[in-house]
Order: structure tokens, then C-alpha cells, then sequence
């Protein structure tokens, strides 16, 4: 009994980071609508200036001083982005902001290596809280304690600040109208950046908080914001008591969890998750959102397809492709090959993002999935090559119809999020069950048949499938289907009146960029002879991201030169650089706030601008409406 | 009037929120190529009626039947499938795509193709399509994207894609609301002239008077959830305790509250 | 002239719905903007005060050409709104959206403190603490109408106030505003209620289609009953 309550401590102590980071990013988005991905990262650089200031002053006062220094610090750092960078943005559609934080997040984590290094730094024990106290037998640590009083006392000041000042009026006003809020006199700007501010300080103070318990590592900041987005879907966006009882949940969860499925505890958190998400789609104290900006829609350019001049062109294009392996030397192959299953994996994120308009932050797992399904199917079963290439994907399709299903009830930002926390749900499987998956030591020895082993043919096989599937996709995009894929993106309220049933097209959608993806994933897999748990991570599911986004997210064939060009920058930048996170980042940023169309965009609106001498512009405006005065 | 079964009959129609009584116990039947007008000052319910005809809203009590079957609960996109077509007050559409793509989905949808993944949807029913935009005058828009549109143009497109369906019902929510004057007109006589060639049934809601009394066989008043009065333009417009909610106050000739969309 | 409006245009979205709205309103004046339904009487307020994004035309107050200016700017500069539909936040209470408006006290205005407004608006003085969302509509735009007035505002725009109110309501709301004006508020108020305004105005505007096409003092606009037929009646 004791140790079920002492677990049960345990749980309430980790909520209390958690609650702190969540409810950081709940009040931001309250009042600016964005949800901030780089919260994470906040919460990391809080933990590692405290550690640096708690390590250079001395005392109980130097300890808790350094940790709330380090949140007013990193609070500082967060008013300088939201001046620079946010105000940009605030007008954007939603995936940009979700894509300029998380170009933030990336760079933040080679800064953080480049200043601290990267090991793992262990930090000092709170003064005043260094023992733990003996309960039945079983030790309970005194910080752990302290941590259990604090989450509420937070809870409790939070409370206080925004229903007894006239700042805390401010926010709730203008949570629920900005702009009737701007009409009685109050400054937005600065509203804003102080909102920012204090919920990155809440985000900071939780990261401090947790040296005394955790070592500070540069990986930090993806695990707190996947466990945040889970606690914020789960309470509710926008909701301050529904991330703390969330954050209790998920934290009790999780201690929980490992007592019933040791091995995947993460299994419980992602049931509750879809049962809440079921039950009340906006948390559990959250509020139906108003319809989300559009994600596509910074130009009205319908699209057509290709001509039949543009289609020589593209064939041309690909037979200079195939001539490559004339030339060529294996590691060029290599890459050659890694760049046509990239596209694969761009043109398969293109089809659910840009004609459906759901920008999924963890397309990545489709993609591994495909990959671990070739490796269970090659090494356990000992399937042919040919055999493997086609059951291997289903491994992503089935994954995206059980995720997808849950994941379009959702849109916008929400669906963002909930994707992005499926990957990791499914990464941790991954990592955590050994048995299967040889957890972090992957799965080794995944090669091709002979019919394929040479580079060369290998190539071929990729360009190939490469072909294919990016030409199967098009057809679907001017298939009735992708009609009504775009319509459901364009208007769900015009869909619905013409009789489509938005969210199983909208499915169907998920689990054919999923199965796709996972073909990808298939000749991933045998490229690199082995399956490793990134081959599902993040970072994939972002460098999917930019190269949609770097083609130009609201065009036809952006995904394929996307992928191209990001990939063998990609490759390039590796080999140059050590902080390619950095690079990356930065170039996500820059992206985002001067290059939002993209390469192809660029090309068509420079096209456009040479064959018309007055572009269409907006005859709208100009034209004048007849009067009957 | 009544010679055949109405292909809208509303009976009962009762909804409340928060002990609010919003629409009170309304009936009205509407018959093929009639069309009936539906106002009332704001807050009189009209929204809320309107929205549980097209099931966007479900009554507390009370019954839709639409060409004899019960729709009462049922989703927007099955009372589609019975052959109701819908305009909104602020216009929903397509804005990437192309005037004529925005028909071929809803024809596309009505052909029960929306899962076709091979197909080629540039070319869905385009004689169709033209034979739709023609009708509503934008023929020669075909290729124009749809976000480049004037309000007007917009409003007419609207019409061409509730129409796709070849429906039995116009369902329209303030159909000139936003509109210059000359195309309130235009607009409103071309529905017309569809409504009695087509014989559909048209119900709108609507806060210019002009457009009400032009157009509307019978016009339906609403005043805090309940009908106040029903009848002819004339006799609408004759009715005191209409004149006195509604059209006009008590002594004072020229004051009126007029309901309707945000200027 | 407290406030000059000189060939304002808006749009919204692909309509154009204001065209060249030209209007003046002198210190201490009370001036209805009538018109019907959709006529751009709020979208004229709301182009003033800076809340229509696409917009064209000089709007001088107090001798300050404020057409370039953001929002909370104009109203800080002394220019109250009060919108149409009330607006108030549901979530807040009374003494809260009180509080949202509250702005430093101007030397050429009214000085307003909550006891004021309470003696003003009695009902609302006795809910200090409901929530906005839990108020009647008289209610509700009593508050609103106190919640620009917390700003000291020299001259307020009065957004369809009569708008849904039970005449009992309407009646003290004239005596509201006939208040505000012996205090030295200048009032522009948009109406369709003839009587109403001429209840409490000096002057008066008719807007009619996004144009303005009368302008006179209530006398002369009850002189051409032609006019006052063709755009305010049937």
C-alpha cells in the first residue's frame, strides 16, 4: 500500500513541471492564438541557466535565487523573440507560426549544445530539501514534497493574477475579444509581449525546478512539450485549471502506467487521451475553438495539371535521372537514392498538408512504421524483397487509419499537436519494447535481394517507385476525390452543404499519405540495412515539414523540388557543419517570415508576372459596384 | 395553394437555450415553386429556425418533413441528399479553385463519386457545370479563380452550386445581405425565375423589405419565437401587431426596427 | 469641430461598402447617423476608430488627423465606441468590463468613476459582481455604454443603442444620453428609429447604401418628408 502511495507522490511532483510548461503555453495562446512550439525549448534554456547559476552562486539563497534569475532571464529571451519575430506572424496562417516556433525549438537546441556542451549536466540539490522523508519504509524525496505544494500554490497565484488585477482583466478580455479590447483604449502590442513573457517565464521556472531531480540534456525540450501538448489536449487549450488537473492525470498516468504495461507505459496516457478526445473533442476543460485560419490561402492560384509540353519536360527531367548510375560513384547513388525516397516521403505529407489542409507535425511515424514493418517482415518472417516492398507499408497504413481516425476529428492546431504526439507515442514504443523493436540498438541487417542489392539497381528501384508515386498522387489531387479533399480544406461549412461527409474524406486522406509514407519508409529501411526508432522521431516529421515548405506549400509540384533541394542541402550541410539544427532552424525562420511561398511558388509568381503585363491582382477591389442611386 | 403535399412542412418547432425559449412551437408548410419569406426583428428566432430546416441545430420538440420524409435531426449533408440546396448569409465557397470547379464538386457529390481516385475531375460533367453558370449568368467566369470574385459574383456562383443538386428546395439565409442594389435585384429576379420555371420551392430570410415584398408569394413573421402573422405581402404588410413589432411603431410613422445582417 | 470625416472609403473583403462618407460633428452635438440595415452606419464607426483593415479617407478629431492611427491610439486620445450587438465580455463581471475600459482622466472631457455610472445606470450598480453573461439585454448595453464612458471619452460613437431594447429600456436610455450631453459628450449615434433619435439629437445624417445623402438639423429633416420616406421608410 505504501508504495502505491508513494508512486502516487511521485506522479504529483512530476506534475508540477508539466503543469507549469502547460500552463505557460495555455495563457499564450489564450491571448495570441499561437501555439507555441518553441515552449519546450524555453523550458530547456530555464534549466540550463539555472543549473550555470546555481552552480555559481553559493548558498540556499544563491540556489533559489539562480532559479527564479534563470525564468526572469529566459522571460527576457521570450520578449525579445515575440518582438522580433512573433509580431511578424500573428497574421499568418496557423502552420507558419507552428513552423517558425518550431524553428526556434531546433536552433535552440544546437545554442544550447554549443554554450553547455553536449553531456548530460547534473545539477545541485535544492538547499533545505536534500533528504527525503521515510513513510512505511519507503523514501519519498523532500524536493518531491516540496514540488507537490508548489503545483498548487502556482495554480493559486496564477488565480490570483488574473482575477484580482487589472492586467489578469486584461487577459481574459482579450482572450475572449481582442479587438473589442483595442477599442476601449488597450495597447495589444504590449499586452501580447507581456502574456508571452509570463507564460515563458511559467515555462522556464519549470525547467529550473527540475534540476534537483533531472539531469539538464538538449533533448529536454521534446520530451516536455509532447507530454505538454498531451496535457493541453487533454484539459484543454486555454484552460489553466484544465492543465493542471491534466498534468496531474498524465503524471499519475505515467507513474501508474509502468506498473501495468512496464514496457510501454505511454500505452495508458495515449488511451485516456483518445477517450477525452472522444468524449469532449476541446479537452476536458476546454472550449470549442473558433475556425481556424486556413493553412493555405496566402494566394488565390487554382491549380491545373500539367500541360502536355510540362509532362515531356518531366519525363526528360527523370530519364536524365536515370542516366545517373552512368556516371555516378556508389556514395552518389546512395544519396541519390536517400533524395528519391525523400520525395516520396515530401509527396506523401504534400497530398494530407497542402490539398487538405491538414499539417500533420508527425508524418514521420508512417514513415517508420513502413520501415520497422520491412524489418519484422525480412528478419523475423524472412519474406522475400518483393513480398516485404508490398506488405511492408501496410505497417503505416493500419497506423495512420487508427491514428488518422482520431487525428481528423481535430483540425488546425489541435490536429498539429495530437499528430505530432502520436509520433512520439509511437517513437517510444519503438524505444521502450526491446524485445520487439531492439529498442535504441534497432533492428540491423534489413538488405535488399540480389535483384536490387547493386547501388545502382537500388536506384533505379527508388527513382522508380519514386516515379510512381508521385505521379499516382497527382492523379489523385485531380481525381474527384482530391476535389473534394480541397473542398473540405476550402469550406467545411460549403462541403457539408453539398453533401460531403468532410471527416471520412479527410481520413481516407490520413491513411493514404500514411501508406504512402510508408513505402517510403520500406525502401528506407533497405537503403540503410537497418531500422532505427529516429528513423520515426521528430526531426523527420519536421524535415518533412520544410520540404513541403521550401517548395511552396500551396502548389501542385512544390514537394518533389522541396524534398530535392532540402535533401542534398541536407546531406551537403551535414558534412560541413556540426550545427546543421542551427542552420536549419535559422533557415525554417527565414523561410516563414520573407519566403512564404516557397521555391516553386516563387517561380510560378515570377511566371505569372512575365506573361501578364498587369498581373491579376485584384480587379476585385477596383471594380466598381453599380449603384442605383 | 394547397393542392399538393408541401414539400416543406414544419410542424411545432420548438428550441431553447439556457431556459431562453428561442423558437416557440412554429409550423408552416411551403409548397412546390413557391416562395416564402421568413422575418422578424432581431433575436425573433429566425436564425435558429433556420438552422434546424437545414440541420445545423436540432429542436427540443417538434418535426421537419421534407418531400414527405422526417428530417428532424438529421445532418446537413443528408438533408443535401433529399434535394435541398443552401446559400449562406456570408458566402461559402471554394476560394482556390476555379468558378467551375467549385460546381463540379457539388456535382461530383451528387454523382456519389467523392471516394473516385482515379478519375479526372477537370473534366466531371463540364457540359453540366456550363449548362449551371450559365444559368445563373457566369458562363463566361468559368476559369476565373474564385477568390478574385466580386461579392455579387460570388452570391451568383452560390446559387449555381445549391442548384447542382437539382433540388426540390432553396434553402437562402439573407441571400442580398452585403450586395450593391442593383445586384439585390438581379439577384432576387433570377432566383425567382428559376424557383417558378423549376417549380423549387424557395424560403429565405431577409432584412431588406424591398427584396421581401418584390419576391415573396407569402411572407411568415417571427417575433420572440413565435409566428405573428402569415399572409400575403399585402396583408403583412397591413398587419398592426406586425407594424407594431416590426415594420413600424404605434404612432410614429417612419420609425421601424429593421433586423438584419451587420452593416 | 470636435470630429471631421472627409471621403471615407472601406471595404470588406471583395465588397465595397462605404463610398466617400463625408460628416462633421461640433463640440458638445449630439448627431444621428440614420439609415437602414446594412446601410454602413457601424462600418462607418467601425472605420473610424481604426477597426476595418481596408480603409481610405481622413477622420480629424479634436484637430488630429487620426485616420493612420491604430485603435487603442484613438481611443486613448479620447474617442469612445460603443458597438453594436454590446460585445461585453460574457466571462467577466460587471465591475471587470468596467475595468477593461478604465483610462487616466482628460482635462477636456467628463470625468467618469464607477459611483457615477452606477447613479447613471442604477440596475448596474446593484450586480457589481455577475458575470456579463448572465445580464438582460438592457442590461448589457447598459454596461457597454458605461464601459466606453470609464474611458473619460470627449465624444463617443453609439452603435444602434435603442437596438432590441423593450421601450421602458429605450426610455432610459435617452435619459442616459441626454445626460452624457448636459455632462459635455459629444454623440454621434447611429439609428434606424427616427423617433428615438429625434429624442435625443441636434442634428442628423441619413446613410443609404454606403453613401451619405442627406444631411440637416432634425427640423429640416422633418421638412422633406420626401427624404425621410424614401430612405427610412418602405
Amino acid at each position: 500500500m505504501a508504495f502505491y502511495v508513494v508512486q502516487f507522490l511521485t506522479g504529483l511532483a512530476s506534475a508540477a513541471s508539466l503543469f507549469l510548461v502547460a500552463s505557460g503555453l495555455s495563457i499564450i495562446f489564450g491571448v495570441t492564438r499561437i501555439v507555441n512550439f518553441a515552449h519546450g525549448a524555453f523550458y530547456m534554456i530555464g534549466a540550463y541557466v539555472a543549473f550555470t547559476l546555481t552552480e555559481r552562486l553559493s548558498g540556499a539563497f544563491g540556489f533559489w535565487g539562480g532559479i527564479v534569475m534563470a525564468a526572469i532571464a529566459v522571460a527576457l529571451i521570450g520578449v525579445i523573440v515575440e518582438m522580433v519575430l512573433l509580431r511578424r506572424i500573428y497574421h499568418a496562417p496557423e502552420l507558419f507560426q507552428l513552423l517558425a516556433t518550431f524553428g526556434l525549438t531546433l536552433m535552440v537546441e544546437d545554442i544550447v549544445v554549443l554554450v553547455w556542451g553536449p553531456d548530460d549536466l547534473v545539477g545541485r540539490r535544492a538547499p533545505g530539501f536534500r533528504g527525503a522523508v521515510d513513510f512505511f519504509g519507503q523514501n519519498i524525496p523532500s524536493y518531491d514534497l516540496f514540488l507537490i505544494v508548489l503545483g498548487p500554490v502556482v495554480l493559486g497565484i496564477l488565480w490570483l493574477l488574473f482575477q484580482r488585477t487589472r492586467w489578469g482583466v486584461l487577459v481574459r478580455a482579450a482572450t475572449q475579444d481582442r479587438d473589442m479590447v483595442a477599442a476601449l483604449g488597450v495597447n495589444q502590442k504590449w499586452l501580447f509581449t507581456s502574456v508571452f513573457a509570463v507564460g515563458v517565464f511559467l515555462a522556464a521556472l519549470g525547467g529550473a525546478l527540475q534540476i534537483p531531480r533531472d539531469a539538464v540534456h538538449h533533448a529536454m525540450d521534446l520530451r516536455i512539450i509532447v507530454e505538454v501538448f498531451v496535457v493541453v489536449v487533454i484539459g484543454g487549450l486555454g484552460s489553466i485549471v484544465g492543465a493542471f488537473v491534466a498534468a496531474v492525470l498524465v503524471s499519475e498516468l505515467n507513474a501508474f502506467g509502468i506498473l501495468i504495461f512496464p514496457k510501454i507505459s505511454i500505452i495508458l496516457v495515449f488511451l485516456v487521451m483518445a477517450v477525452v478526445l472522444i468524449v469532449r473533442p476541446w479537452g476536458l476543460f476546454g472550449r470549442p475553438e473558433a475556425a481556424a485560419r486556413k493553412t493555405p490561402g496566402l494566394t488565390v492560384n487554382p491549380w491545373r495539371p500539367l500541360t502536355s509540353n510540362e509532362r515531356l519536360a518531366a519525363l526528360a527531367a527523370l530519364a536524365m535521372a536515370a542516366t545517373l548510375p552512368l556516371f555516378a560513384g556508389n556514395y552518389a547513388l546512395s544519396v541519390g537514392s536517400e533524395i528519391a525516397i525523400f520525395v516520396i516521403f515530401a509527396v506523401s505529407l504534400h497530398f494530407l498538408m497542402s490539398v487538405g489542409g491538414l499539417a500533420s507535425f508527425g508524418h514521420a511515424a508512417y514513415f517508420g512504421l513502413g520501415a520497422y514493418g520491412i524489418a519484422f517482415l525480412a528478419k523475423m518472417a524472412g519474406l522475400p524483397m518483393i513480398v516485404c516492398l508490398l506488405l511492408g507499408p501496410l505497417l503505416g497504413c493500419v497506423g495512420a487509419a487508427v491514428f488518422g481516425f482520431f487525428a481528423v476529428q481535430l483540425s488546425g492546431v489541435y490536429f498539429a499537436m495530437l499528430t505530432l504526439a502520436f509520433a512520439q507515442i509511437v517513437w517510444s514504443i519503438a524505444f521502450q519494447w526491446v524485445s520487439v523493436t531492439g529498442g535504441d540498438n534497432g533492428i540491423l541487417g534489413v538488405w535488399p535481394s540480389s535483384w536490387a542489392a547493386s547501388p545502382s539497381r537500388f536506384y533505379w528501384l527508388s527513382l522508380g517507385v519514386a516515379a510512381l508515386v508521385t505521379v499516382a498522387l497527382r492523379i489523385a489531387v485531380f481525381s474527384p476525390f482530391g476535389y473534394a479533399l480541397r473542398a473540405t480544406r476550402d469550406s467545411p461549412l460549403r462541403s457539408e452543404a453539398i453533401g460531403i461527409d468532410a471527416k471520412r474524406i479527410q481520413w481516407t486522406a490520413f491513411v493514404i499519405a500514411g501508406t504512402t509514407a510508408g513505402i517510403g519508409g520500406a525502401l528506407f529501411a533497405y537503403l540503410k540495412g537497418s531500422v532505427f526508432p529516429d528513423n520515426l522521431g521528430i526531426s523527420l516529421s519536421v524535415d518533412a515539414l520544410v520540404m513541403v515548405l521550401l517548395g511552396g506549400v500551396e502548389t501542385v509540384s512544390g514537394a518533389v523540388i522541396g524534398a530535392i533541394v532540402y535533401k542534398a542541402l541536407n546531406i551537403w550541410l551535414v558534412s560541413q557543419t556540426d550545427l546543421s539544427k542551427l542552420v536549419l532552424g535559422g533557415f525554417i525562420v527565414v523561410i516563414v517570415v520573407v519566403f512564404p511561398k516557397g521555391i516553386v511558388g516563387m517561380l510560378e509568381m515570377l511566371a505569372q508576372r512575365r506573361s501578364k503585363a498587369s498581373p491579376p491582382g485584384s480587379p476585385l477591389l477596383a471594380k466598381p459596384i453599380g449603384s442605383a442611386e | 395553394m394547397n393542392r399538393a403535399p408541401p414539400i416543406l412542412a414544419v410542424e411545432g418547432l420548438t428550441k431553447s437555450y439556457g431556459g431562453i425559449h428561442a423558437v416557440r412551437g412554429v409550423s408552416f408548410a411551403l409548397q412546390a415553386g413557391e416562395i416564402l419569406a421568413l422575418i422578424g426583428p432581431n433575436g425573433a428566432g429566425k436564425s435558429t429556425c433556420f438552422d434546424m430546416l437545414n440541420g445545423q441545430n436540432r429542436p427540443d420538440s417538434g418535426h421537419v418533413r421534407l418531400l414527405g420524409e422526417d428530417t428532424t435531426g438529421k445532418k446537413p449533408r443528408e438533408i443535401w441528399r433529399l434535394g435541398v440546396g443552401r446559400t449562406f448569409q456570408i458566402t461559402a465557397t471554394f476560394a482556390t479553385m476555379t468558378v467551375r470547379e467549385n460546381v463540379q464538386v457539388a456535382l461530383v457529390s451528387h454523382a456519389r463519386k467523392l471516394f473516385n481516385l482515379f478519375g479526372s475531375a477537370p473534366n466531371f460533367d463540364r457540359s453540366e457545370a456550363a449548362r449551371l453558370l450559365e444559368l445563373v449568368g457566369m458562363g463566361g467566369y468559368a476559369d476565373r479563380p474564385c477568390g478574385e470574385l466580386a461579392y455579387g459574383d460570388l452570391k451568383r456562383l452560390e446559387l449555381a452550386v445549391a442548384l447542382a443538386n437539382q433540388p426540390k428546395l432553396l434553402l437562402m439565409d439573407e441571400p442580398t445581405a452585403g450586395m450593391a442594389p442593383r445586384e439585390r435585384v438581379d439577384l432576387m429576379r433570377l432566383t425567382a425565375t428559376i424557383a417558378r420555371e423549376k417549380s423549387i420551392g424557395v424560403l429565405f430570410t431577409e432584412h431588406d423589405m424591398d427584396v421581401v415584398f418584390e419576391h415573396a408569394d407569402r411572407i411568415i413573421v417571427l417575433n420572440r419565437g413565435n409566428v405573428i402573422a402569415e399572409g400575403s405581402p399585402a396583408e403583412v404588410r397591413g398587419n398592426p401587431q406586425v407594424q407594431a413589432v416590426y415594420l413600424g411603431e404605434g404612432l410614429v410613422y417612419d420609425a421601424r426596427h429593421r433586423d438584419g445582417a451587420p452593416a | 469641430m470636435k470630429l471631421t470625416v472627409e471621403g471615407l472609403n472601406s471595404h470588406y473583403g471583395p465588397a465595397h461598402i462605404l463610398f466617400d462618407i463625408g460628416f462633421e460633428v461640433a463640440d458638445g452635438e449630439v448627431v444621428a447617423l440614420l439609415g437602414r440595415n446594412g446601410a454602413g452606419k457601424s462600418t462607418t464607426f467601425r472605420s473610424i476608430v481604426g477597426l476595418m483593415a481596408q480603409r481610405s479617407g481622413r477622420i480629424v478629431f479634436e484637430g488630429r488627423d487620426v485616420s493612420a492611427r491604430p485603435t487603442h491610439e484613438i481611443v486613448r486620445g479620447g474617442l469612445g465606441y460603443v458597438p453594436e450587438e454590446r460585445r461585453i465580455f460574457t466571462d467577466l463581471t460587471v465591475d471587470e468590463n468596467l475595468e477593461v475600459g478604465r483610462q487616466p482622466k482628460r482635462a477636456n472631457a467628463p470625468h467618469w468613476t464607477r459611483e457615477k455610472l452606477f447613479a447613471l445606470f442604477p440596475n448596474l450598480g446593484e450586480m457589481k459582481n455577475r458575470p456579463g453573461g448572465r445580464m438582460s439585454g438592457g442590461e448589457q448595453q447598459m454596461l457597454t455604454i458605461a464601459r466606453t464612458l470609464m474611458g473619460n471619452p470627449s465624444l463617443v460613437l453609439l452603435d444602434e443603442p435603442s437596438e432590441g431594447l423593450s421601450p421602458k429600456i429605450v426610455e432610459q436610455m435617452v435619459d442616459a444620453i441626454r445626460t452624457m450631453k448636459k455632462e459635455g459628450v459629444s454623440i454621434v449615434v447611429s439609428e434606424q428609429n427616427l423617433h428615438f433619435a429625434r429624442l435625443i439629437s441636434d442634428r442628423a445624417y441619413i446613410i443609404e447604401r454606403g453613401r451619405i445623402c442627406f444631411g440637416g438639423t432634425m427640423v429640416e429633416l422633418d421638412a422633406r418628408p420626401d427624404i425621410r420616406d424614401a430612405h427610412l421608410s418602405l
